[in-house]
């Protein structure tokens, strides 16, 4: 068993060090937003979220490109890495998302096209999973979970299209018009500071939740691999 | 050894001849017993039914929701086709057998397209007059049925590559389902709209954007299932 | 005719064939025998270029696997234990099917030929389905002759045979080998594999274990050298 390496070790307490500031700057130096009080400081971590979740979609659709070019394995699992962290901060994103919108909207769910199209990401990595669980052989797994990861490079912009032009053309009555008509505000500079120190942070702390999976998964491979050996 | 390979020059089957003849073996098959054709068009006709009931179709309700039934419909009976004609291919371990010929994949993959998309479009040529039939709405609208055919294009250029993939894992019957709707949302979205803007009369100007999104949905799709269908195949 | 260097096949971190080299001759009948689990059909997988190699050359009939794969195709009739035919065609049908993927010249005549070869002739217009197993074997051999193939691998075509349907399909097998084609064949069934093969090749732990040619072997000695060579 080999020890975690010491950079890794540093990323992991600076990504805690990082949310600890961010989450400060979020509910402690931000000031209070006029309109919509406390609630508005979900705002911060709801947007970083949903931000590292498409990280985790561009790096899952490029990674499978890659695999598919090189047949390395290791890409496969750099990509079930990605789509494992999108998969849990797209729900975080969602769930914030509610949150805010029950006391603004006066509804937990609103047909946002941003909101519908993270719930459909959702879902469709649930099926990415479901795919990769039916297939025993290694080389095919991988294969099949690349093309199903390039499918959705064309198919979520394509969705958030479709949505956004079908809630224009009929508008819902009910809950919000829009995102920007009834939820949206100007940042103050210090909401400003609060807001990018959270895109930086989560960046960050994606960067190391990615890196430790990596890691989780070379070590399943080696497990593997040593249980082969043994066999024969 | 180079004299073995100058001597005889086998003659291979070109592109547009393989994929015909994909094409046209599963045409016979059905022709001979319709198993495929029969499953889907009585499900989408038991579909109908049922959404008679659960929507309670009232003649003002009608005309705002036909064209999400009609997809829904079609969406639904469509897995069922393109399940049953990727497991013909598994049977007798006929994948095998097409893959053993010296034809290019992409061929395989379109002839198999085309037997699919034949398929669909004539279970809609059945559905769509019942439908028109039961609830007295004229569906006979050349914009609806451009709509029909784009739709069903993007359709089974998802479906035939997915169906791909789920025939050789573990759940492969409940799986394609899963692993299409996400992909087809988009597809399903804009057919529905377009199909709405015609058949409500609201006419074309509502109807071009979503004919154009569907237009690059075919294309964009397409275009990978025929580069990535080699890896579906591959071992 | 096929010449395999330094095999190597991995499935995941599974490694199946480990260096296998392998030679076989213009018109050789090779048997490929072995335990389960030995790789013979992930071998034979890999000759009809159905699997890709991980590491090493795999050249038939002077073309390499998989980059010349198509050409490869054309000279190459195989036979696994699934038949490869639709059951809701006719035998005909089927045949003609196959004949216009590898694109065979005087496909009605080959056809007739075919089908009187593996002795179905009477039941052309039948429903492959409604064909017992031996017959569905031995129409299988007809599709993969059809395009006249150099090479022929059959991958235990005796599997869910009875003992007639079993001698039925020795008669075609050897009509087929018999032609100056060039034969690799696995099976369990070492009595028949014995009257058929001009060489006996013992595939163990994904290398060749041990090879005999029929010469060298007085009759009734497969058993104790397949024996011999496992151990």
């Amino acid at each position: 068993m080999e020890s975690k390496p010491i950079s890794l070790m540093i990323l992991d307490i600076v990504s805690i060090l990082l949310l600890a500031v961010s989450t400060y700057l979020a509910l402690v130096f931000a000031p209070l937003e006029a309109a919509m009080g406390a609630v508005q400081r979900v705002f911060y971590f709801h947007v970083a979220t949903a931000w590292v979740g498409m990280l985790g979609f561009i790096a899952a659709g490029i990674t499978g490109i890659v695999y598919l070019a090189t047949k390395d394995l290791k890409w496969d699992i750099i990509e079930v890495a990605a789509v494992e962290i999108s998969l849990v901060f797209f729900l975080i994103t969602i769930v914030l998302g509610s949150i805010w919108a029950r006391p603004v909207w006066n509804t937990w769910w609103t047909w946002d096209p941003r909101l519908t199209t993270a719930a459909i990401i959702e879902l469709y990595y649930l099926a990415y999973f479901m795919l990769r669980q039916g297939i025993e052989e290694p080389g095919r797994r991988a294969n099949f979970g690349a093309v199903y990861a390039l499918l959705g490079a064309p198919t979520i912009p394509l969705t958030f299209m479709a949505i956004r032009l079908f809630r224009t053309i009929h508008p819902v009555v009910v809950g919000s018009e829009s995102a920007e008509a009834q939820g949206g505000f100007n940042m103050t500079a210090d909401m400003r500071t609060a807001f990018f120190f959270a895109l930086f942070a989560f960046t960050v702390i994606f960067i190391d939740l990615l890196w430790n999976r990596i890691r989780l998964g070379n070590l399943q491979q080696k497990l593997e691999q040593l249980k082969l050996n043994i066999l024969e | 050894m180079s004299a073995q390979r100058e001597k005889d020059q086998k003659p291979s089957a070109g592109f547009l001849n393989s994929v015909l003849a994909v094409a046209r073996k599963d045409l016979a098959a059905e022709l001979r017993s319709p198993e495929l054709l029969l499953a889907m068009l009585v499900f989408a006709l038991l579909a109908i039914f049922i959404f008679n009931f659960a929507l309670d179709l009232e003649p003002a309700l009608r005309s705002r929701v036909t064209s999400g039934v009609l997809w829904t419909t079609f969406a639904f009976s469509g897995t069922l086709g393109l399940n049953r004609s990727m497991a013909v291919e598994k049977e007798n371990g006929c994948l095998d057998g097409l893959l053993l010929a010296p034809v290019d994949r992409a061929a395989i993959y379109f002839g198999k397209a085309i037997s699919n998309l034949l398929f669909l479009l004539l279970l809609e040529v059945v559905v769509i007059p019942v439908y028109s039939l039961l609830y007295g709405i004229n569906l006979f609208n050349p914009g609806l049925l451009l709509v029909v055919l784009l739709g069903s294009v993007g359709y089974i250029a998802v479906g035939t590559l997915l169906s791909g993939m789920a025939v050789q894992a573990r759940t492969r019957d409940v799986l394609l389902p899963i692993l299409q709707f996400p992909i087809i949302l988009p597809m399903l979205i804009a057919s529905i709209k377009a199909s709405d803007g015609f058949l409500t009369g609201v006419g074309l100007e509502d109807a071009v954007p979503w004919i154009i999104l569907l237009i690059i949905y075919d294309v964009i799709f397409l275009a990978i299932a025929l580069m990535v269908f080699d890896y579906v195949v591959e071992e | 005719m096929i010449s395999v260097r330094k095999l190597v096949k991995r499935f995941g971190l599974k490694m199946i064939l480990r260096g296998l080299d392998f030679e076989v001759q213009p018109g050789e009948f090779v048997a490929l025998l072995g335990p389960n689990g030995a790789g013979k059909t992930t071998f034979l997988r890999i000759l009809a270029s159905l699997s890709r190699p991980s590491m090493g050359s795999v050249t038939i009939a002077g073309f390499s696997l998989p980059k010349e794969a198509a050409a490869v195709r054309v000279r190459l009739g195989v036979v696994s234990h699934q038949p490869l035919l639709y059951g809701n065609l006719t035998a005909e049908e089927n045949l003609n099917f196959y004949g216009r993927m590898y694109a065979v010249q005087g496909l009605e005549e080959r056809i007739t030929q075919v089908l009187e070869m593996v002795g179905l002739s009477v039941r052309r217009r039948d429903l492959v389905r409604t064909f017992s197993r031996g017959m569905q074997q031995r129409l299988a051999i007809g599709r993969a002759v059809l395009h006249d193939p150099q090479v022929m691998l059959f991958d235990e075509p005796y599997t869910g045979l009875d003992q007639d349907a079993s001698n039925m399909l020795d008669g075609v097998l050897s009509t087929v080998a018999s032609q100056g084609r060039t034969v690799v064949m696995t099976s369990h069934d070492l009595a028949r594999t014995e009257a058929l093969a001009t060489r006996f090749d013992i595939l163990s732990r994904g290398v060749i274990a041990a090879s005999a040619s029929r010469s060298q072997m007085g009759k009734g000695d497969l058993m104790d050298f397949y024996k011999a060579s496992l151990v």
